[in-house]
């Protein structure tokens, strides 16, 4: 048994790599140019803001919490940053990022100070960034600064890759040494994987709860400021749900929502997942053997998160399984 | 009773009529009968799924999918009353169909989110962001992301007819919350909801089919949304799948929660969800009436929100 | 030569006015391994969290190491040399055995986490243990046993002055105990002293020096374990005396009938973990108690019988049909009522009133095409109100307002509404005043004389050899004495229960 567990276990947490890779060779057999340098460039250009909220979203499942406001935080961010963008590239970063970490003051004070659920916490935090948003801009994007140079954070290259990718490696690289190699890292995954024992073990877990929040916030930050400098505005009405986009592709990329166990590079494969489903499907478009609308990638994506989570529920099902109700509901009284 | 479980337990009536006692005051033209009708015909679709959400919660659940089945809902009515489909000789037999369809598909998906929930032990919030997901994509699949135009007022009548003076979804809501508010008082269903969020184990050892009434929690939830999207699309006479029912799900359950139902299960109140939607929909129209951006009542609602949860739990501790 | 490591006086800790502790005392001395034993709900458990910081105390006297000793947190607690294993394994399942050895005392190098070392750290100390397990994999792979023992090797890796085992080995079998034994030992030697709570009396023989004994909250006696029998321990524990005064001091009166035809007939049935082969038969109009320490598979059994937890093995037989009830639906609808020992947890819908409780099970029958009928269940709650004279404004009163005596006999009501032919009830006045026990009791003598089947399962051994007509012991999951009527003195029960004589 603890053979099969084995297998299934290494299933949940790669499962989304080996998937990913066969999609990309799927494309790459199939398509012509698929892994050009154009296409892949691009697809990691977009992707790099979904990335840095999918990044800060799983730190904050894998306590077993959520955060809703990530989408309207990012907005928010985008918008300051725009409006800091003239005096240049590092203001207008550090204003982005500022306004993100703030947010997730809010919401770490919320849930661990006023013990508010998560769930609803977050949701007043990313009503309010987002009204403070469109307040700022006054209901209009707000036009970035092309002079100062910070429009390089979204559109420019560096040693021949995007710079929004860049940062997003970055954080997923540090991220991934936090989780891995601090205990305070650690100590997330022990608050996730069951509160009370962490408390009884000794671990800080208020301040790692607050931490989480904090860095979520900061990484919705750094996704506003790539949002505005990629598409040259501050943008008050992005971000409407970003935050259910960035819970799936933690969950596709097999991060428990229940907490307690989840990877940083598995997030990443996730959010990759989730994007080259859209360019395949463009792909499969150009040939033009069918014309899916562009619309079929929600389907694809629901339908993906449902696999995933239905494997969650087989492998992770068995603890349980003492107390699972039987499927029918014969009656097998005394005859 | 101290004043902490005062406060708590009847906070949102008292800032309900405080609000209505200074819009009397201050806002010009307050107390007509138009002003009525505008801020109910804004709050009703919101009332509708609150009250299918507020089953959900009461059992302790959530429901993400409802904006996206009332897309579904709002993208598939159309297509039968317009005969894209199929002609049926008469415009009211096809309407009677296209209403019967939507709303029974929306009911099937979301039993289906409460299978998945009840079935395979999958927690509310991930098992309904499937079709939170997928459920827009299939609508705007359906109508291939056009904005589906139509004038048949022999639908339409569902969002811009009145009788008496009162619009049609007025009414629709005010019999919804009628009856769901006599479901969870005076039905065995009712208790058996408020006994399977009050204390799972203890339903499940008495006897109650906990399985079976949280599929039939979330159908509900789903027959509501597919209510609400028809009612949507006619009042706009158009559908647009893409926008239809977007971010219902978060107003859905702030109403709730400023309600005062409880969010861990056990405790519901339909009224409460019905006094929920329109303090939070007063406060807008209160702030917008005089003169404050749309943004700034944004925050205003989340400060509600954070402070009425936040005050129940209070009540609750003390 | 024994010198004082902690001093525990005269501690009071109150929840809500409900006193879980009073006036309780703990010594344990330096280089001891010290015994802590109590009944379920004696105050044991309050004592440790307590100490540890997790629950802060009404009053009292803490020192250790000479020094007044409070702290506000486990984490706290730890720091300053007191670690302790708790009762339900308190590690997170889904990260590695090094992980839950090392969290919150990590090994580092350039200010990161130094992995390499952590795992020779956990390697190590795990093998004090005879322990050689893949350490990078998780928790929840690994046996409870082997759970509990990386518990114990995060504790001892903390190098404290004192280590708190609240039954470290009610998962362990007799070989890893040893283990767990040699190690305590080695521990001792060190000087470290270890605090022992158990309910296996042969263990505290083989490694304990001393013991104190808690009831209700209070600790009623410190011995030395040569000094002690088993059968005093035991005594002191349930409170009563080995030489019984005579007289009946429960509210059970005699049976008024003799018992009918038999009604559940259970062989070695068996859920494959702690009940292990348990028979069991119970007739018509006589109270069947079923005795036993705690872990010796009591609720487990009536558990198998109302369908909650599946069989692994056996058979039963009710009302002379064979019954496998798959869920508690079945056993209700074959009519079988069961009395959860947990009220909070497994009982009461807290926000409902004293009526919606009550009609819980009964409410599908009563009502007419799905509409509550207000009428009759407001009509039957009033009847059931004052039959068992439940103490409350009315019927729609909530539960979660009443005293634990009064939502018992709700509970209780809840089940005679059915009006069942067999009731299994698990610790029936537990936590219940002593009044609203004797009534509790009283009722359960009635409702046997009018022909209903009881088992009742109680760890106060009065409340079994007055109350009950036939008795079984179950020891680990195995029945080993069935004792009648004529031969059920409170020795012959505590004798089974202590040493499993098969008579």
């Amino acid at each position: 048994m603890n053979a099969r567990f084995q297998t299934g276990n290494v299933l949940a947490t790669y499962g989304v790599v080996f998937t990913l890779i066969a999609v990309i060779l799927f494309g790459y057999l199939r398509y012509d140019n698929f892994l050009g340098s154009f296409n892949i460039l691009s697809v990691l250009r977009y992707n790099s803001m979904f990335a840095m909220v999918s990044l800060g979203m799983c730190f904050v499942i894998m306590t077993g919490g959520i955060d809703l406001s990530v989408g309207s935080v990012a907005a928010l961010c985008s918008v300051v940053a725009a409006y800091a963008s003239p005096y240049g590239l590092v203001p207008g970063l550090t204003a982005g990022l500022a306004a993100g970490l703030i947010a997730g003051t809010l919401n770490g004070l919320i849930v661990t100070r006023l013990r508010i659920m998560p769930f609803i916490a977050t949701l007043g935090t990313m009503l309010a960034a987002s009204g403070t948003a469109l307040l700022l801009a006054q209901n209009q994007s707000v036009s970035v600064s092309y002079e100062s140079g910070f429009v390089d954070l979204g559109q420019g290259n560096l040693l021949g890759l995007p710079v929004p990718a860049l940062i997003a490696a970055a954080a997923y690289f540090l991220g991934s040494v936090f989780l891995n190699l601090t205990s305070t890292g650690r100590t997330v995954l022990a608050i996730g994987g069951n509160e009370d024992a962490a408390r009884l073990m000794g671990l800080p877990v208020a301040r790692v709860t607050f931490l989480v929040y904090l860095v979520s916030g900061g990484c919705a930050g750094l996704a506003g400021v790539i949002l505005a400098a990629q598409f040259g505005a501050g943008q008050p009405i992005e971000g409407v749900g970003w935050e259910l986009f960035a819970i799936a592709a933690v969950v596709v990329g097999g991060t428990l929502l229940t907490g307690g166990a989840g990877s940083v590079a598995t997030t990443l494969a996730g959010v990759l997942l989730l994007g080259v489903l859209f360019t395949i499907l463009n792909f499969e478009n150009g040939k033009g053997w069918i014309t899916l609308s562009a619309y079929w990638q929600s389907v694809i994506r629901g339908v993906f998160l449902l696999a995933v989570v239905l494997l969650q529920a087989k492998l992770t099902g068995r603890v349980e399984t003492q107390d699972l109700e039987p499927v029918s509901n014969v009656d097998v009284g005394p005859k | 009773m101290s004043g902490g479980v005062f406060l708590s337990r009847y906070g949102t009536v008292l800032a309900l009529l405080a609000l209505i006692a200074f819009n009397l005051a201050v806002t010009p033209n307050f107390a007509t009968l138009q002003t009525l009708n505008v801020n109910l015909t804004q709050v009703c679709t919101i009332v509708i799924v609150g009250v299918g959400m507020t089953l959900v919660i009461a059992t302790g659940g959530i429901d993400l999918s409802v904006g996206s089945l009332m897309a579904i809902s709002g993208a598939l009515a159309p297509m039968i009353f317009m005969g894209k489909l199929f002609e049926l000789g008469s415009i009211y037999a096809s309407v009677a169909l296209a209403i019967i369809v939507a709303i029974t598909a929306a009911t099937l998906l979301g039993a289906f989110n409460g299978w998945l929930i009840a079935r395979f032990r999958i927690q509310p919030i991930v098992a309904t962001l499937v079709l939170f997901i997928a459920g827009r994509g299939i609508a705007q699949v359906m109508t291939n992301g056009n904005l589906q135009v139509f004038k048949v007022p022999e639908f339409q009548v569902i969002g811009l007819g009145r009788v008496f003076g009162l619009p049609v979804q007025v009414i629709v809501m005010t019999l919804i919350v009628v009856v769901a508010a006599w479901v969870l008082r005076r039905t065995i269903f009712g208790r058996q909801v408020l006994a399977v969020g009050g204390n799972e184990r203890a339903a499940r050892l008495s006897g109650i089919p906990t399985s079976r009434i949280k599929i039939a929690v979330y159908a509900i939830s789903g027959a509501l949304a597919g209510v609400a999207g028809l009612i949507v699309i006619a009042i706009n006479s158009a559908s647009d799948a893409n926008l239809v029912g977007m971010g219902m799900e978060l107003d859905a359950i702030a109403a709730v929660a400023v309600g005062g139902t409880l969010l861990t299960g056990g405790r519901a109140t339909i009224i409460g969800t019905l006094i929920g939607a329109l303090t939070i929909q007063l406060v807008r129209y209160t702030l917008l009436a005089n003169g404050v951006p749309d943004a700034a009542a944004l925050v205003v609602k989340a400060a509600i929100i954070i402070v009425a949860v936040w005050l129940q739990q209070r009540g609750q501790a003390i | 030569m024994s010198i004082s490591l902690l001093s525990m006086q005269n501690i009071t800790k109150t929840f809500g006015g409900i006193a879980a502790l009073s006036n309780a005392s703990l010594n344990v001395e330096q280089g001891e391994v010290h015994a802590l034993i109590g009944q379920n709900g004696a105050g044991k458990s309050t004592l440790i969290k307590v100490l540890t910081g997790y629950h802060r105390k009404t009053s009292g006297m803490v020192s250790f190491e000479g020094h007044p000793f409070e702290v506000a947190s486990p984490r706290a607690a730890q720091e300053a040399g007191i670690s302790t294993i708790y009762q339900e394994i308190n590690l997170v399942p889904q990260r590695s055995l090094t992980e839950n050895i090392c969290l919150g005392r990590e090994k580092r190098r350039f200010g990161l986490l130094d992995w390499p070392a952590m795992r020779a750290e956990a390697r190590r100390l795990l093998a004090g243990f005879n322990l050689d397990l893949n350490v990078d994999r998780p928790l929840s792979q690994f046996s409870t046993a082997t759970q509990q023992m990386v518990a114990i090797a995060r504790a001892v890796g903390f190098s404290s002055r004192l280590v708190i085992m609240d039954e470290p080995t009610s998962s362990l079998d007799d070989r890893e105990a040893q283990v767990l034994f040699s190690v305590i030992r080695g521990l001792k030697e060190k000087g470290v002293s270890v605090l022992f709570v158990s309910h296996r009396l042969d263990e505290l023989y083989q490694v304990c020096d001393r013991v104190t004994i808690m009831r209700d909250g209070q600790t009623v006696r410190v011995a030395n374990m040569a000094d002690i029998t088993k059968m005093e321990l035991v005594s002191t524990m349930l409170g009563r005396d080995v030489a019984r005064v005579a007289g009946r001091s429960t509210g059970f009166g005699l049976a008024a009938n003799a018992p009918g035809k038999t009604v559940l007939q259970a062989n070695a049935l068996s859920d494959g973990r702690s009940a292990r082969r348990v028979d069991i038969s119970v007739a018509s109009g006589e109270i069947v108690g079923l005795a036993g320490l705690l872990g010796a598979g009591r609720s487990e059994t009536a558990k198998l019988i109302f369908g909650d937890v599946h069989a692994k093995g056996g058979q039963m037989q009710f009302l002379g049909q064979s019954f496998v009830p798959r869920q508690p639906i079945d056993a209700i609808k074959a009519g079988i009522g069961f009395c959860t020992e947990d009220r909070k947890i497994e009982g009461i819908v807290p926000d409902m009133s004293v009526a919606d409780n009550m009609m819980l099970a009964l409410r599908p029958a009563l009502g007419r095409s799905g509409i509550v009928d207000e009428m009759r269940s407001r009509e039957i709650a009033a009847k059931f109100i004052k039959q068992l004279g439940i103490k409350c404004t009315g019927p729609d009163q909530k539960i979660r307002e009443l005293s634990g005596g009064n939502q018992q006999k709700v509970l209780l009501a809840r089940w005679l509404a059915m009006s069942p032919k067999l009731l299994l009830l698990d610790e029936p006045t537990r936590g219940v005043d002593v009044g609203a026990k004797d009534e509790i009791q009283k009722l359960i003598r009635s409702l046997a004389d009018q022909g209903l089947a009881v088992l009742m399962i109680s760890s106060e051994l009065e409340e079994v050899v007055e109350g009950a007509n036939r008795v079984f012991v179950l020891r680990e999951g195995l029945s080993v004495a069935e004792i009648n009527r004529a031969e059920l003195t409170e020795d012959r029960v505590l004798a089974a229960m202590a040493n499993g004589s098969q008579t």
